[in-house]
């Protein structure tokens, strides 16, 4: 299949404002849902994905807030202008879910991730592995003489490059959160 | 607990089943007399009477069952209340909590299991959630979109004391969608109304949810604009199919001039229906002229199939009153040339008259069946239930409908087997009422046990088989789509109908000769009991109009002629 033409979502038209929906631009959007951290929420999520055939680039969940029981599970899909309208009616169906943002369209917004990557080898790899880790600013968490553990935190793009860089230099094992993201701006 | 948390919910009414998982409940049933407990023969006849229950009352119908094999039981119930839009409440039992997770006997992950089929779904693991859990239960079955939900309790936390939580002091609060439709959207919609030259109506299930009060704001409309209406399988009733604007159901089976209205029209006003694809035929060349408007109360059913141009989402009878106040303030206004050369297109289109077929006096027609069956109980207090197939498109073709709440079918799910329980439990809810379940003899197999049910609560419900000794509809698409090869599509071995339901202790009749029809049917509605007729059908009969899947509105097919192989090319990999 050739590579489909990804962009970012650019309207910031309201949810009912659907851009062509014969378009078939497939779109990466960062959808962020607040829910109530109750069981088989998670799995609701999931479900509605599985079930109803959208895709999952990513997927991270933790409770943000202890004392109203809130998680916050951010979401990275991609499809057709019509199908991210879709997931966002769908998401908003659920019965413990309270917010549904679309941080791709809601105006600008930062994304991390963090990742572990344990590279093994000696001599000039080791040395170049190093060296590269210090320009992408990864922390080495631990070591060994024949092995390090980088710690990496930036946007999945920043990964996927020092990714790319580590493999030829003995990248064993990698470990990514996924992707955490919020508006920029003051409000909440 | 769970019993008073029921009668506080004003519930009167439980299909159920016991076992084991649910006995502490059962015996607080045993010891109480404001809630009737109807014993069904199994557990998706117990949600099925439950939908039945509810669709004809707008009230939650409500199924106690026990934990596994029942839980397992129910969940077609369940998947049909959520495509229908059903409100029920499903509670069931589960092996206590500290065995969950041990493939304990008679344990199933019911929430899991359920997850997908429910609207929303609880496990009660602490017996001071359980009263507000079960509050929540109905709140949500009944607020916005209605649908099915589950409450699943552990045995302990059955037997377990706790407090008790009344339904006022209940947290719902952050379940609320919105009602209201957006006014300025409301008042572009009168705009397009008052511009309109070819105007529709088309309506769905969402008018009979909103309630009767929606059903009447939808009749004042149609009346003042003078715009015609069709509706889904789902909405029939809504407005009243001797009302002069009615065009007839829609659809793959509807009527030629309401699906040649859909295709023509300028401006399709959706209200409470959601572009189905038994509706829609092929989406892209779906009513390719027209402006679409949308009123829905789930925002994920708005531009899901059909882009829509104006999309109003809220409650059909609050957008109803809203949009009928607007356009009366602004004059009343309708385009009154274009209406009337609208109207006499649809008349050109009636005069085709799509629902005649060759009628015979040697062999009864379904079709000819269900005419004298409407004509000997149009004007009775009656309710219809069907199962699915043939005769429930012919049924919804053939019989009218004058009020909301007394046709109930398996639209999304198309359950057969829907038919029988279901016109049990509407039965339950009115028990002066004639109801008749217009059934074909292979899907009512499907859950002919419930016949006990009718007998053992002296149900007079009525079972109207026409018997076709065909799986009818499968036959039909067989002949459409696969050369005439009938793979598996006719019953060798079917059972004396008249003979089983006497030996279930209900009355049967089998009737074969056009002559003695009338007879047949007198005697059915005047028996003071359960009664099954048995009508002998012509057994090749096709279900006309027709639009071949794949197809657009406009392709219909109105008879026999072209019907072999007449599914071609990209439709016959739908369904």
């Amino acid at each position: 299949m050739a590579a489909l033409k990804i962009k970012k979502g650019s309207s910031r038209k309201s949810a009912y404002e659907l851009r062509d929906p014969n378009a078939e631009v497939i779109e990466r959007h960062t959808l962020a849902v607040l829910v109530d951290n109750e069981a088989g929420v998670l799995a609701r999520v999931i479900g509605l994905f599985s079930g109803r055939g959208y895709n999952i680039d990513s997927l991270t969940v933790a409770e943000v807030d202890h004392t109203g029981h809130r998680s916050r599970i951010t979401i990275v899909t991609t499809g057709t202008p019509a199908v991210i309208e879709q997931i966002k009616a769908q998401l908003g169906r659920i019965v413990p879910v309270h917010e549904v943002h679309d941080l791709t369209v809601e105006g600008a917004s930062v994304e991390r991730e963090l990742a572990l990557f344990k590279v093994s080898g000696t001599g000039d790899k080791r040395v170049e592995a190093l060296r590269l880790a210090d320009i992408f600013r990864a922390r080495v968490v631990d070591s060994t003489l024949e092995s390090f553990i980088f710690e990496i935190t930036g946007s999945p793009e920043k990964i996927d490059a020092f990714a790319d860089l580590m493999r030829p230099l003995g990248l064993v094992e990698l470990a990514r959160t996924g992707v955490a993201a919020l508006a920029r701006g003051s409000e909440g | 607990m769970v019993v008073q948390a029921l009668k506080d919910q004003g519930v009167d009414t439980v299909f159920g089943y016991p076992g084991g998982a649910v006995l502490p409940i059962y015996d607080e049933i045993f010891q109480q007399n404001d809630i009737r407990h109807i014993l069904v023969r199994h557990e998706q006849g117990a949600v099925h009477a439950a939908e039945g229950y509810a669709r004809s009352t707008g009230k939650p119908g409500v199924v106690l069952v026990t934990s596994g094999p029942a839980a397992t039981n129910a969940v077609t119930g369940l998947t049909d209340a959520l495509l229908d839009s059903i409100p029920i409440v499903v509670l069931t039992g589960q092996v206590p909590t500290f065995m969950i997770g041990t493939d304990g006997f008679q344990e199933a992950d019911t929430v899991g299991i359920t997850r997908p089929c429910t609207k929303h779904n609880w496990l009660v693991k602490d017996t001071n959630k359980l009263s507000e859990t079960i509050h929540q239960a109905f709140h949500v079955a009944l607020t916005g979109r209605p649908g099915p939900t589950l409450v699943d309790i552990p045995k302990d936390v059955q037997f377990a004391t706790g407090t008790y939580v009344p339904p006022q002091k209940a947290r719902t609060e952050h379940y609320r969608p919105q009602v209201k439709g957006d006014t300025l959207a409301i008042t572009e919609l009168v705009e397009m109304m008052e511009q309109a030259e070819r105007p529709v109506f088309y309506t769905g299930g969402g008018v009979i949810n909103s309630g009767p009060g929606a059903s009447q704001l939808l009749r004042e409309l149609v009346e003042a604009t003078g715009f015609p209406i069709t509706s889904t399988l789902m909405g029939l009733g809504a407005y009243p199919a001797s009302g002069e604007k009615w065009l007839g159901m829609l659809g793959m089976h509807g009527l030629y001039e309401a699906n040649m209205a859909m295709h023509d029209c300028d401006l399709m006003i959706n209200i409470g229906a959601r572009f189905d694809d038994r509706i829609t035929g092929r989406l892209d060349s779906f009513s390719p002229g027209s402006k679409k408007v949308h009123i829905d109360i789930d925002a994920s059913s708005i531009n899901k199939v059909i882009h829509v141009d104006l999309p109003i989402l809220g409650d059909v009878g609050h957008v109803l009153e809203d949009l009928l106040r607007i356009w009366k303030s602004r004059g009343r206004k309708v385009n009154k040339d274009g209406l009337k050369a609208w109207w006499s297109q649809i008349e050109e289109w009636r005069a085709v008259k799509c629902l005649s077929y060759t009628n015979s006096d040697k062999i009864i027609k379904p079709q000819y069946a269900l005419q004298r069956l409407e004509a000997l109980t149009k004007d009775m207090d009656r309710y219809i239930t069907t199962e699915v197939g043939q005769h429930q498109m012919w049924a919804a073709q053939f019989l009218g409908f004058e009020d909301p709440n007394r046709w109930m079918t398996s639209g999304g799910l198309g359950t057969m087997g829907y038919g029988l329980p279901a016109s049990n439990g509407v039965q339950i809810a009115h028990p002066d009422a004639l109801v008749i379940n217009v059934a074909g003899d292979a899907s009512i197999l499907m859950n002919i046990q419930e016949i006990s049910t009718a007998v053992q609560f002296r149900l007079p419900v009525k079972q109207f088989i026409l018997n076709n000794e065909r799986l009818g509809m499968v036959r039909q698409w067989q002949q459409l789509l696969h050369g005439e090869r009938y793979s598996q599509s006719w019953t060798e071995s079917l059972p004396d109908f008249p003979k089983m339901a006497e030996a279930f202790g209900c009355k049967g009749r089998r009737v074969s000769d056009p002559a003695e029809l009338d007879d047949a049917i007198h005697e059915m509605i005047e028996y003071d009991g359960p009664f099954l007729l048995e009508v002998l059908v012509e057994k090749h009969e096709n279900c006309f109009p027709m639009i071949p899947s794949g197809e657009p509105h406009n392709k219909m097919l109105l008879g026999d002629d072209k019907a072999t192989d007449a599914i071609k090319g990209g439709g016959a990999v739908l369904v």
